[in-house]
């Protein structure tokens, strides 16, 4: 459920970036603070083993398809809330930039999806609640689902709207969420019998193991209240841009609708951002072809915004020009290798 | 099993790629990472029927290949590996936004179809603009870079951990899997139960090769602390680098090149 940079606005992007950003200066003070040094080098080496473990695939019973563990769950039980944001971040981080999953701009999303919901959300309110100081087989499993699943639903629901905010998608809320909640619904319960039996697996085989993450615990009273503080700002911040855009453009969800019928067609690019930079854009470019063309494309009746729009005459200007583009990208690109050959270093 | 193997094989492919000497490797990563930033946030930045505005911003991978001297049909693959999450989002929009929108002769075409293929443009443009990043500076550098920006430096620390480890770990899980593999025979799926076991064991395994890690540290005077000394320096053609490429995303941001690039051609038929 790797959200991708092509589905994103800028806004939607900077926005979770600056959560994102947030939250890991704020995990990273908190760690300082324990100054458990311990965990610096437990840290990098359960990252790497989520890492591992991801690669290994098991056969899901009854359905011949094959899942693997996302990890943010079993990081939070064995690590506590902080180190494992900062680790399922870093991850993340190494995912985005080796495996293109998702993307650099679409990175905060993935953090927030995949590390905030099981890291803050589920492991304290879910897990710990249920687990307790005292783990048994049962109450591991218990706590292992329910967080599991709370966390990738919360995570399907943030992909679900972060792809709607950024209007790039076509699809309508109700049926992208139709879409993701179930599918993660069964991912979640897999990955919540994952978590619990290797976790049972490991507290039989050492039990101190999970003392671990739940040392400390003095410093984790006082600090949920700072943490829901944070929540409540980071709330306030995005329903502030989020009204933001409500109240430039209270047609948004209208216009998704409309979107399906297929009643309504150029507004698109006006909405949000995109409206907002089309705007600067027509007030600050002297030179789009109805200002500089005038003359010629007088004889077309229809006032050209942007690109789409039924025009055969622009349509062609456009093919052409966008194949002689591609072309001549490629011919500097030819040029620059044959010029910066190592040969010539 | 192929997939750890070609996976690890990934990772350090790009790692030898970063260690090339070109112009382009020789820059700078802070220039390198916030470049990537601009130009990521320009794709993106386009309205969602825009499809050659995004064309001429091709110029900055296949120059970037050029000069760093990048293999492009690894590159593409790689892209193509990572394609189904943003396919199969970008593939309702034609079937949701059937208007017409461009008539080209008899044909006409929707504008869920453009706006689709505005995203997998998009989706080229930003995947292969990261991974150039990462095969041009290598993981090491970009950690050193965002950390001079003001990166928290535990997640540095952090990211450079799990960078060095991946390689063992990974070694470790499949070793795992291969002993798994074979003694069971024909027992090709692997069951849930074995799963957990197996990843158990390697958790078991990853927690004492992180308690000698703690120890080793400890041994050779860890604080808690990591310090990164690496010089990095600024010079004028990391400026230059910068502040060309944005100014030149901007440029085409504003304008779109094909569309005047295909006046001119008509104009000149005509």
């Amino acid at each position: 459920m790797h959200m991708a940079d092509a589905l994103m606005s800028p806004a939607v992007g900077g926005t979770m970036w600056a959560a994102t950003a947030g939250l890991t200066a704020y995990s990273a003070k908190k760690l300082r603070k324990d100054l458990d040094e311990h965990k610096v080098p437990l840290m990098g080496v359960l990252g790497a083993f989520i890492f591992a473990a991801q690669m290994i695939n098991f056969t899901i019973p009854a359905t011949g398809s094959s899942g693997h563990l996302a990890g943010g769950m079993i990081l939070a039980i064995l690590l506590g809330p902080y180190a494992a944001f900062i680790t399922m971040a870093s991850v993340l981080t190494i995912q985005a930039l080796f495996f293109a999953d998702g993307g650099l701009l679409a990175l905060g999303c993935n953090i927030i999806n995949m590390g905030f919901f099981p890291c803050f959300i589920a492991y304290p309110l879910i897990y710990q609640k249920i687990v307790g100081a005292r783990p048994t087989r049962g109450r591991i499993l218990l706590g292992a689902l329910a967080a599991a699943i709370v966390a990738l639903q919360m995570g399907a629901f943030g992909v679900v709207l972060e792809t709607w905010f950024s209007g790039i998608s076509e699809l309508p809320f109700t049926t992208f969420l139709l879409l993701m909640q179930p599918i993660h619904l069964a991912i979640g319960i897999v990955e919540g019998l994952v978590t619990a039996a290797v976790v049972g697996f490991v507290w039989q085989a050492h039990p101190e193991i999970l003392a671990l993450a739940l040392s400390a615990p003095a410093a984790r009273v006082h600090s949920h209240k700072r943490l829901w503080l944070g929540l409540a700002l980071f709330a306030v911040v995005t329903g502030g841009i989020l009204s933001w855009f409500a109240s430039t453009h209270p047609d948004g969800l209208e216009w998704s609708v409309k979107g399906v019928t297929g009643q309504e067609e150029l507004a698109a690019p006006r909405e949000g951002v995109h409206g907002a930079l089309a705007g600067i854009q027509e007030k600050l470019s002297f030179l789009p072809d109805y200002d500089f063309k005038k003359p010629e494309a007088e004889k077309k009746a229809e006032k050209p915004e942007s690109w789409p729009e039924i025009s055969p005459g622009k349509s062609l200007a456009g093919i052409l020009g966008a194949a002689l583009t591609l072309f001549l990208a490629g011919v500097i690109g030819l040029g620059l290798r044959r010029y910066c050959s190592p040969g010539k270093g | 099993m192929v997939t750890i193997e070609s996976s690890l094989l990934n990772i350090g492919y790009f790692e030898t790629l970063s260690y090339q000497r070109t112009p382009l490797h020789r820059l700078d990563p802070r220039a390198k990472l916030l470049t990537t930033v601009v130009f990521i946030i320009a794709v993106v930045s386009f309205g969602k029927y825009e499809i050659t505005g995004l064309l001429p911003l091709v110029i900055y991978p296949v120059a970037l290949i050029a000069v760093g001297n990048l293999p492009p049909g690894y590159l593409v693959r790689k892209i193509l590996l990572a394609a189904p999450f943003a396919f199969f989002i970008g593939i309702f929009n034609p079937l949701l936004d059937r208007n017409v929108l461009v008539q080209l002769g008899p044909v006409g075409l929707s504008g869920g179809w453009i706006s689709f293929a505005s995203i997998m443009i998009r989706f080229t443009l930003t995947v292969s603009a990261a991974l150039i990043l990462i095969a041009s500076t290598g993981l090491n550098a970009v950690c050193l870079a965002l950390e001079r920006l003001g990166a928290p430096t535990s997640f540095v620390v952090q990211l450079l951990f799990l960078y060095r480890y991946i390689f063992v770990l990974t070694d470790e899980a499949l070793r795992l899997v291969r002993a798994r593999a074979l003694r069971s025979f024909q027992g090709r799926g692997l069951g849930f139960k074995v799963f957990t076991y197996l990843i158990g064991q390697l958790l078991l395994r990853t927690l004492a090769r992180a308690q000698r890690i703690h120890l080793a540290m400890r041994s050779r005077g860890f604080d808690g602390k990591i310090r990164l000394v690496r010089p990095l320096e600024i010079h004028l053609k990391d400026a230059v680098f910068f502040v060309g490429w944005s100014t030149l995303f901007i440029l085409m941001r504003w304008y779109n090149i094909p569309q005047l690039l295909g006046h001119l051609l008509t104009g000149l038929a005509r």
